[in-house]
This record gives C-alpha cells, sequence and structure tokens, in this order.
C-alpha cells in the first residue's frame, strides 16, 4: 500500500483541516494546460489530486464531467499520455501531493493491468478510482495492484446495504470514497439528511479515512460534511470554473472549499 | 443447456460492472428474479400475456419462393415480424415490466435504438399503467420518425440523447445514468441480452420464447429439428432467443449474422463478434469496437438495431467457443435482401432481419436441397421505409408501366 495518501491525509488533520480530494479532467482543454489546471488546484490548497482520464462512455458521470471528457478526447488524451505528459510533470511541480488517477475499468483493461500498475507507480501514482469496479469484480485487479504499491480506491453508495458498506470499508485501501448522493456526478444544492450518519457508520468501520463526494460545490457543504469524515472530493464545481475562467478559477474554487474544512 | 459457467459469466464474459450505487439493484433484481421464475405463478401469467395479447405462438412459415429461388435447403421463417408490436422485442418487455410490478417499481425507463424496444416497453407500461421513459440517441429519433410518434402516442414519453454518436449506445449510457438517480422506485428495462448481471440471463430466459416454438413447430412441419438457424445480431436479443434452445443440439448449426455496415475494412460497421476486442461496454465484459486506448469506437449499420458497438456476453462466448458461427452482411447487402423478399415472399423485413436473409442465400446454398434452414425474421420493415425509400425504389417486377 502506498504510504502518500496516509501521509496527505495526516498533514491535513494536523493542521486541523479536512482533507481536500480535488478532481481534475487530464487533457481539457489540453494535456499541458490541464497541468497548469491540477497546479493551480494544488496551490488553492487541494490536498489530494484526482486525475480524471476520459472515457468515451462514463456511466456514473454528470454533464460537466461528461462535457470535459469529450474535450479531452478531442485533445488526444490518453492513460498512456496522461501518464507520460501529465503525472511525471505534476510530480516535478507538486511533489508532496498524492495523485489518484480516475477512470473507468475499460480503459485499465485496454492498457493491460499489470502494465499500467508498473507504470503508474514508476511514475509516481499513490491509487486509482475506478466507479464502475464493484468489489465483486475487482478481486484480480486489486491484487496487481496491491503488489506493485497503487492503492485501489473504493467506493460506497448512498444505497449500499449497512453490512456491505462495513465490509467495503474493512477491506479499503488509501480512503473509502462515500458516494453521496444517488445519482451521477455533479453539483447539488441539497445532500440527503442521513449523509453524516452514512458517513460515521462507515467511519468506524474503515481502517483508513474516509470522504464524502459528488454533489459538493460549497465552503458550507464541505464543512457540514467534515464534521463526519476525513474530506471531501469535489469535481465538477472544479471542473466548470476550470473550463469557462482557467486555472486561477480552479485555484480560487479549492481555496473556497478548504476555508469550509478549517476546524 | 446452460452456458453460464459462473453466477453471471458466460466463460470469460459477463459480470457486474457498474457504479456502486447500482449495485443493490441489480442484486434485488437477480433475487426477484429468480423468485419469480420458480413462482409457477408468474411463468402461467407471463404465458397468458404473450397467447392473448402479442399472439404467441408466432408461425413459422415455409418460404417457397426462395427455396426455390435460392436452390438449396428447403428455407422456413420464424415470424417474430406478426408477434404485437412488430419484433420480438414485445416478448422480453411484457416479462420484465411484469417482473417490475412484481418488484413494486413505480416507473420504468428503457433505452431504444430502432425504437422497437422502445415501442414495445411503452407497449408493456401502457397495459400495465406504469409511467415510461424512453432514451433514444437523437439521431436514431431522426431515422425512426414512426416508432417515435409510437412512443409517443402509447402514453411514454422520448428523451432524445444527444451525446456522443447520438446513437444506441448513447441511449444505455443515459437510461444507466438516469437510473443510478432513481434506482430505488425505477425499473430499467433493458432490451438486449447486455448489460450488467443478471439482465443477459433475463432477457435471454424471456426471449428463449422463439426457440422453444421453433423447436415443437420444426417437428410438426418437417419432422426433425432445423439444420440451421440464422439470425441477425446487434446486441442479440433475437439471436440468442432463438439460438438457446438448440445449443446442445450438435447438428444444428448457428449462425449469427452483424452489420458489415460500408464494409468490414471501412472502419464504419457495427460487426463487435468479428472485428470487437475483449472490453468492458455497459456492465459486462464482453466483445466491443474500441480502440487502442479502450475508448469505444462509433458502430454504424444502416440500421438502427445493429447499429452498436457491443454485444450480449453470452453470444460473444458462443462464438469464441465456436458454437455460434458469425458472418456479416453489408449495408447494401441488407437492402438488395429486404427486396428480394419483399418481391418473391410479400414480407417487408425489418432492415435488422435483412442482415439475416442476406446471409441465408449463401447458406441455403451450401447446405443443399433436402436440409432445412430456418431464419429468424425478427421484426418487420414498417418503421424502416422512410430510409429505404430514400435510396430509390427498384421498378416493379412483372407490369408494364
Amino acid at each position: 500500500m502506498s504510504g502518500e495518501i496516509a501521509k496527505a491525509f495526516a498533514r491535513a488533520k494536523a493542521r486541523g483541516e479536512g482533507a481536500l480530494v480535488a478532481y481534475g479532467m487530464a487533457g481539457d482543454p489540453d494535456l499541458p494546460r490541464s497541468v497548469d489546471v491540477f497546479a493551480a488546484m494544488v496551490e488553492g490548497g487541494a490536498d489530494i489530486i484526482e486525475v480524471g482520464v476520459a472515457f468515451s462512455d462514463p456511466i456514473a458521470d454528470g454533464p460537466v464531467i461528461q462535457g470535459a471528457a469529450e474535450r479531452a478526447l478531442k485533445a488526444g488524451s490518453t492513460l498512456k499520455r496522461v501518464l507520460d505528459e501529465v503525472v511525471p510533470e505534476l510530480r516535478r511541480r507538486c511533489p508532496e501531493t498524492p495523485l489518484v488517477i480516475m477512470t473507468y475499468v475499460n480503459v485499465i483493461m485496454a492498457m493491460g493491468e499489470e502494465r499500467f500498475a508498473k507504470l503508474a507507480r514508476e511514475r509516481g501514482v499513490s491509487g486509482a478510482i475506478l466507479p464502475d469496479l464493484p468489489p465483486e469484480e475487482s478481486g484480480s485487479l486489486r491484487a496487481t495492484f496491491d503488489a506493485a504499491g497503487v492503492d485501489l480506491i473504493p467506493l460506497c453508495a448512498p444505497t449500499t446495504p449497512q453490512a456491505r458498506a462495513e465490509a467495503i470499508a474493512k477491506d479499503a485501501r488509501g480512503f473509502v470514497y462515500c458516494v453521496s448522493v444517488a445519482g451521477v456526478t455533479g453539483m447539488r444544492a441539497q445532500l440527503p439528511a442521513d449523509l453524516s450518519q452514512r458517513l460515521e457508520l462507515v467511519r468506524k468501520a474503515s481502517l483508513v479515512p474516509v470522504v464524502a463526494g459528488f454533489g459538493i460545490s460549497t465552503a458550507e457543504q464541505a464543512r457540514t460534511l467534515s464534521a463526519h469524515a476525513d474530506g471531501v472530493v469535489v469535481g465538477s464545481a472544479i471542473v466548470r470554473a476550470a473550463h469557462s475562467e482557467g486555472p486561477q478559477a480552479a485555484r480560487a474554487m479549492c481555496a473556497e472549499i478548504k476555508r469550509g474544512l478549517k476546524r | 443447456m446452460n452456458t453460464q459457467t459462473a453466477v453471471g459469466r458466460f466463460g470469460r464474459f459477463g459480470g457486474r460492472y457498474v457504479p456502486e450505487t447500482l449495485v443493490p439493484a441489480l442484486m434485488e433484481l437477480e433475487e426477484a428474479y429468480t423468485a419469480a421464475r420458480a413462482d409457477p405463478t408468474f411463468d402461467a401469467e407471463v404465458a397468458q400475456v404473450l397467447r392473448e395479447f402479442v399472439g404467441r405462438p408466432t408461425t413459422l412459415t415455409p418460404a417457397r419462393r426462395l427455396t426455390e429461388a435460392w436452390g438449396g435447403a428447403h428455407v422456413w421463417l420464424k415470424r417474430e415480424d406478426l408477434a404485437h408490436t412488430g419484433a420480438h422485442k414485445i416478448n422480453n418487455t411484457v416479462g420484465q415490466v411484469l417482473l417490475a410490478r412484481r418488484m413494486g417499481k413505480k416507473r420504468i425507463i428503457a433505452e431504444t435504438g430502432a425504437g422497437q424496444h422502445g415501442v414495445a416497453t411503452a407497449t408493456a407500461c401502457a397495459l400495465f399503467g406504469l409511467p415510461c421513459e424512453v432514451f433514444m440517441g437523437a439521431l436514431d429519433v431522426e431515422r425512426q420518425a414512426l416508432n417515435v410518434f409510437r412512443m409517443r402516442a402509447l402514453g411514454a414519453v422520448v428523451r432524445p440523447v444527444e451525446s456522443g454518436s447520438r446513437t444506441l449506445k448513447d441511449a444505455m449510457n443515459e437510461a444507466m445514468r438516469t437510473w443510478v438517480s432513481q434506482v430505488s422506485d425505477t425499473h430499467y428495462v433493458i432490451g438486449s441480452a447486455a448489460g450488467p448481471h443478471p439482465y443477459p440471463t433475463v432477457v435471454r430466459d424471456f426471449q428463449a420464447i422463439i426457440g422453444t416454438e421453433l423447436r415443437t413447430q420444426a417437428q410438426a412441419a418437417f419432422g426433425k429439428l432445423p439444420d440451421a438457424i440464422v439470425a441477425c445480431v446487434g446486441g442479440g436479443s433475437n439471436a440468442i432467443g432463438v439460438l438457446h434452445p438448440f445449443i446442445g443440439d450438435a447438428s444444428v448449426r448457428l449462425i449469427g449474422v452483424e452489420a458489415g455496415g460500408h464494409g468490414l475494412d471501412s472502419g464504419q460497421h457495427g460487426a463487435s463478434l468479428t472485428l470487437g476486442t475483449e472490453g468492458v461496454l455497459h456492465g459486462s465484459r464482453s466483445l466491443v469496437l474500441q480502440d487502442a486506448d479502450g475508448q469505444i469506437q462509433e458502430a454504424h449499420s444502416i440500421s438502427a438495431g445493429l447499429d452498436y458497438p457491443g454485444v450480449g456476453p453470452e453470444l460473444a462466448h458462443l462464438a469464441k467457443t465456436g458454437r455460434m458461427e458469425v458472418r456479416t452482411a453489408t449495408d447494401d447487402e441488407a437492402l438488395a435482401a429486404f427486396y428480394e423478399v419483399a418481391r418473391l415472399e410479400g414480407i417487408l423485413p425489418a432492415l435488422e432481419t435483412s442482415h439475416a436473409f442476406a446471409r441465408g442465400k449463401e447458406l441455403a446454398r451450401e447446405l443443399g436441397a433436402g436440409k432445412y434452414l430456418v431464419i429468424n425474421c425478427s421484426g418487420r420493415g414498417d418503421k424502416d421505409v422512410a430510409t429505404i425509400s430514400a435510396r430509390g425504389v427498384p421498378p416493379a417486377v412483372g407490369v408494364k408501366p
């Protein structure tokens, strides 16, 4: 298991803050400029970066991230190019911040599980999130990732029964990604009332940090949730800001969420 | 015979590659489906609706003039085009909507390509009084105006999908995304024997009525099982439905015909069994058209129902193990077959079905006289007349203008 993710959560905690896991789409608007967006997110206070790798058929994503994926594919983004061009440059510019690849299982399968795990580790990737790979299907891939030292970060959903959520949490690598709403990625004005209670249950069962994601776009939401979780994931709000106003807007969005995460 | 090798797996194919939010719903569906199949009242109810409303059994028709023209095996047609709504799709939607009602679901969503599955879902929803929403690629909305009208007339809401290639795969993405947000009270009626487990099994079982009837009808009509059965393959629901009951019969050749589009070397086709590679699309591992980086490629076919870059996992398994032979027919070959069948048999087959007819001709010759070839006439061509007539109609036969 990679230690970088644990260290990033520990650093945030030591500063009295919840961790900000910030998502961006590699290759949007193109590969070099997406590196600028990621670096700006770190300057804005992101503790962990989720590097989105576009897939043509993203069934877990809402319109903002779908649109970003379409732009990234048009700009020639591929998993190989992200590992070759985005990740090394980002490691150079932000050596302290753990990088997690977020993509769909077909993209990993096309490269080959072992080849991906090896390349990812060599380039300094700490983990991967595959939203269409539930625990039942992840056995061989997780063993490969474990051997290479890449954390396969599991997801938990509002529809996940408690016993299953506990099993997922007990067995998790890196952190547990608790999906806050039954739906696709994207900003929501309201988050479910029982979310804090669910987060506490998962947290109790988990040996690794627990974060809430999907639908979070304001400092106020971040503040409410960070009382019950080790951090939050913000994606669509950052991607939208970067798309309309560039890296500075992504930095400002991260800084704004980070204000909500100060305890 | 069961080709399922592990829970939800057909050899290397199948599985359940979906967001965690959907996993409990798929488990619930699997459980409800297993319980329903074990309950004789459920099967009896499905059978009654198929008989009284759908018009089953559909007939097995001798194609005497095709037999004569092709100069080979006896050609017979399994007439799914005579089922209510004009295609085999109704077999599955009646079953799934009854299942959804049994599960207490309040609304139905579906995806559709050519619109036949959408019409069949809207029809079953009208029959049982459930609200229905159908996702359809915006391009397909344009080229299937008749079916769009039929769905709306039946009270369904048609949602045009503008993303990606604006065809079936994008409609399926959007239906899944919608299902993720409404999973507690909504059942997603998938129309192909594709998608995450248990859908490939559920759809296959409801469609296997085609092959089950054919077994009995073939014995009665020509005193034995067919020597070969041909079906077109997009996602593959009519193919698995007619072929599955014969998997254990070594004497019966099983043949699937995919969309060759503009030709296999044109890059514009829907031949995922022939040219696809292993991948995950719409929740199952199967053969898909994709590039070296794992991005799904757009399929092409003159037939909106075959315009899909994936295929059901059980068919992928049957193709890989060699139990099913796979061939392709181009757009032009399908069009030629459409007119040949229309003029020799008085049947306008769907463009999907025309692909099966296009290869039927050479198969009849390969088999030779005295053998029996059954072509699954999966649907009728009314919905395709705008597409077909746009290419110009050949002159009338035997009448002076």
